[in-house]
């Protein structure tokens, strides 16, 4: 179903083949070769130009110094030595963290939570379904970000909802460093539909017999689900958290947009990708952007590597 | 509660234990649809109150949580469509050329990699096929530098082509993927039999895959209009002239210039910004659904 099992599936090989058998099989694999790399060509150029050589070229330049007008500078591990003394460096990870660790799972819960009851062909679930699905698609956008700083303003949306019901309602949720954080994690959740969307093509997938025969031997519904739903909706479910969790780390225009480009109430939305972009296109300290950029990705690959680990004991392949 | 016939067979034994299991399920069907409603209500009622809330007067917006609209105050639409650098047909129009470009080159580059990948054998197959899936988790931190290095000294900053190349260049690794899924699924008896009749991999390419392709090639087209027209770091870094600005760059400038203070205007023009998209939604739904459910796109 998807691209990581792919990926996972690919590692496993077939037996050793003698030296005949293994020129026939390159012959036979190497059958389209000319209209292979013509049809892979712009896919190859983009795989060079666009990505393996600005990779290197990052690599590069996070070992030195460099501000876009004179020649990178090499200063060894500079950068990786600032890190340990950046407070805002750490500041944003803090905030990166709390930001993928908190609304992830919420998100995906609520995802769950609204594709199982929309599951078994409900009447009007086309119309939920789509009600659902419409805020993932804006919520990455300018527009949307815009109106999320006005409805926890001051005098936003959020607090007039609070007066009408006699709470108290002068808190700015944005301009509160305790609170800023806690609005942009609600426009994540709040972007719940894709995973949903997924989570229910994944539950469709599950023979309904499984259930039936559940029924029969007189299982309540909790059992249902944590031993049929859950056990087969785990490679979904792996899915969706893995994907979620990279994306989450990447986050930028909505911590942008409410912050204005600064990442307070004292850096209090610094998020990774927002400071990196403070570092790079506004101080134009290029090599220590390039350095963070590096510190992401091997952030990330743990956090996936991890993922990958632990799913050992809780997915659950039928095949 | 379309259950209801089902339940009520006539051959059952017990008819009265059946009703009693109908009424449950109708009355769990209503907490449910109930349920269902004010979840409904709680998602969307950001969107109405923007959209209401873009036909009143900034000091109205402060102080009305409700839906009521008693007067339409177009003013906003129209203040808002001068209020910046440039009247905003300018910023739509550059997010439309871009769009347009960036849906272009990612059916044409990604369908060709995708029919590649997946019908045709060649050296290497398999680890570029890995390497692509790679690309899909790679953030986009670790090449951006670079990148912006290498554009700035084409003297490409402040055009559209640092946002339109790489999309030529089959760069979006998920449309590759979703294409490649959508062609293992074309029964392979159709390019025998054209291999058959002597065509090569060009005219099985373009006459039997293409025409075959359309339902992933609108699901491409639909999902990149919707990121190309919401994205905001590459118009950021690489728009700097406001000339060339993007709709999500522009919009940005209502939070720093005099008429930050001008949220009628400010929502006038992030309604409009979001009626394309919206309406993506309405008639590309299909696809979209269809989409996600392949791939796991956002």
């Amino acid at each position: 179903m998807s691209a990581l099992s792919e990926l996972s599936a690919m590692r496993s090989k077939g037996r050793r083949l003698t030296p005949a058998e293994r020129r026939q099989r390159a012959r036979e694999n190497n059958r389209d070769g000319v209209a292979g790399y013509v049809f892979l060509l712009p896919w190859l150029v983009g795989l060079l130009g666009i990505t393996l050589i600005p990779m290197l070229g990052s690599l590069y330049l996070a070992f030195t110094d460099y501000n876009l007008l004179q020649p990178p500078e090499f200063t060894g591990v500079a950068n990786f030595v600032r890190m340990i003394d950046d407070t805002r460096l750490h500041q944003s990870l803090k905030v990166t963290f709390t930001y993928v660790i908190v609304s992830t799972p919420i998100q995906l819960a609520v995802a769950l939570a609204i594709a199982l009851l929309l599951d078994k062909g409900m009447r009007g679930l086309a119309f939920y379904r789509s009600v659902f699905y419409l805020p993932s698609l804006l919520g990455s956008s300018v527009a949307i970000a815009v109106l999320w700083r006005q409805i926890f303003g001051t005098q936003g949306l959020f607090n007039q909802i609070l007066g009408v019901l006699g709470l108290p309602s002068n808190i700015g949720w944005i301009s509160s460093p305790d609170t800023a954080l806690g609005a942009i994690i609600l426009l994540h959740v709040w972007t719940f539909g894709a995973p949903m969307i997924i989570f229910l093509a994944g539950l469709r997938q599950i023979p309904s017999m499984y259930y039936e025969a559940a029924q029969v031997d007189g299982a309540t519904k909790w059992h249902q689900f944590v031993h049929i739903t859950i056990p087969l909706l785990s490679p979904i479910i792996f899915f969706n958290l893995t994907l979620q969790i990279i994306g989450a780390f990447q986050s930028f225009t909505q911590a942008f947009i409410v912050s204005n480009g600064s990442g307070g109430p004292s850096d209090s939305t610094l998020f990774y990708s927002l400071y990196l972009y403070q570092q790079g296109f506004r101080q134009f300290s290029m090599g220590y952007a390039s350095a963070m950029a590096w510190l992401l990705l091997l952030i990330i690959a743990a956090f996936t590597a991890l993922n990958f680990l632990i799913a050992k004991y809780w997915v659950f392949y039928d095949d | 509660m379309t259950d209801l016939t089902t339940t009520m067979a006539p051959d059952s034994i017990d008819r009265s234990d059946d009703i009693r299991h109908a009424r449950r399920r109708v009355t769990t069907g209503i907490v449910k649809h109930v349920l269902m409603i004010a979840a409904s209500l709680f998602m969307i009622y950001p969107l109405l109150w923007m959209l209401v809330s873009s036909l009143r007067p900034t000091e109205v917006i402060f102080r009305t949580p409700g839906l009521l609209l008693t007067d339409f105050y177009v003013a906003n639409y129209i203040d808002g469509w001068t209020a910046l650098t440039h009247p905003f047909h300018t910023y739509l129009l550059n997010s439309a050329i871009i769009t347009v470009a960036c849906i272009f080159g990612n059916i044409v580059s990604c369908a060709l990699a995708a029919f590649a990948f997946a019908r045709l054998k060649f050296r290497g197959r398999n680890i570029f096929f890995a390497i692509m899936l790679l690309t899909l988790m790679l953030p986009w931190h670790v090449t951006v530098v670079p990148q912006y290095i290498m554009f700035s000294q084409l003297d490409w900053v402040n055009t559209f082509w640092p946002l339109i190349l790489p999309k030529l260049l089959a760069t979006d690794a998920f449309f590759v993927f979703l294409m490649v899924q959508f062609i293992r699924g074309i029964p392979r008896d159709m390019d025998e039999a054209a291999k058959i009749d002597g065509c090569g991999q060009f005219r099985i390419f373009f006459s039997i895959i293409v025409p075959l392709l359309t339902p992933a090639m609108a699901t491409t087209a639909i999902f990149t209009f919707i990121q190309t027209w919401n994205e905001f770091f590459g118009p950021l870094i690489y728009l700097t002239r406001s000339e060339k600005w993007t709709v999500s760059v522009a919009l940005r400038q209502f939070l720093d210039s005099e008429s930050a203070s001008n949220w009628g205007a400010m929502f006038a023009m992030s309604i409009v910004s979001l009626i394309p998209v919206f309406l993506v939604f309405l008639f590309g739904q299909r696809f979209l659904v269809k989409g996600i459910a392949t791939t796991g796109i956002k």
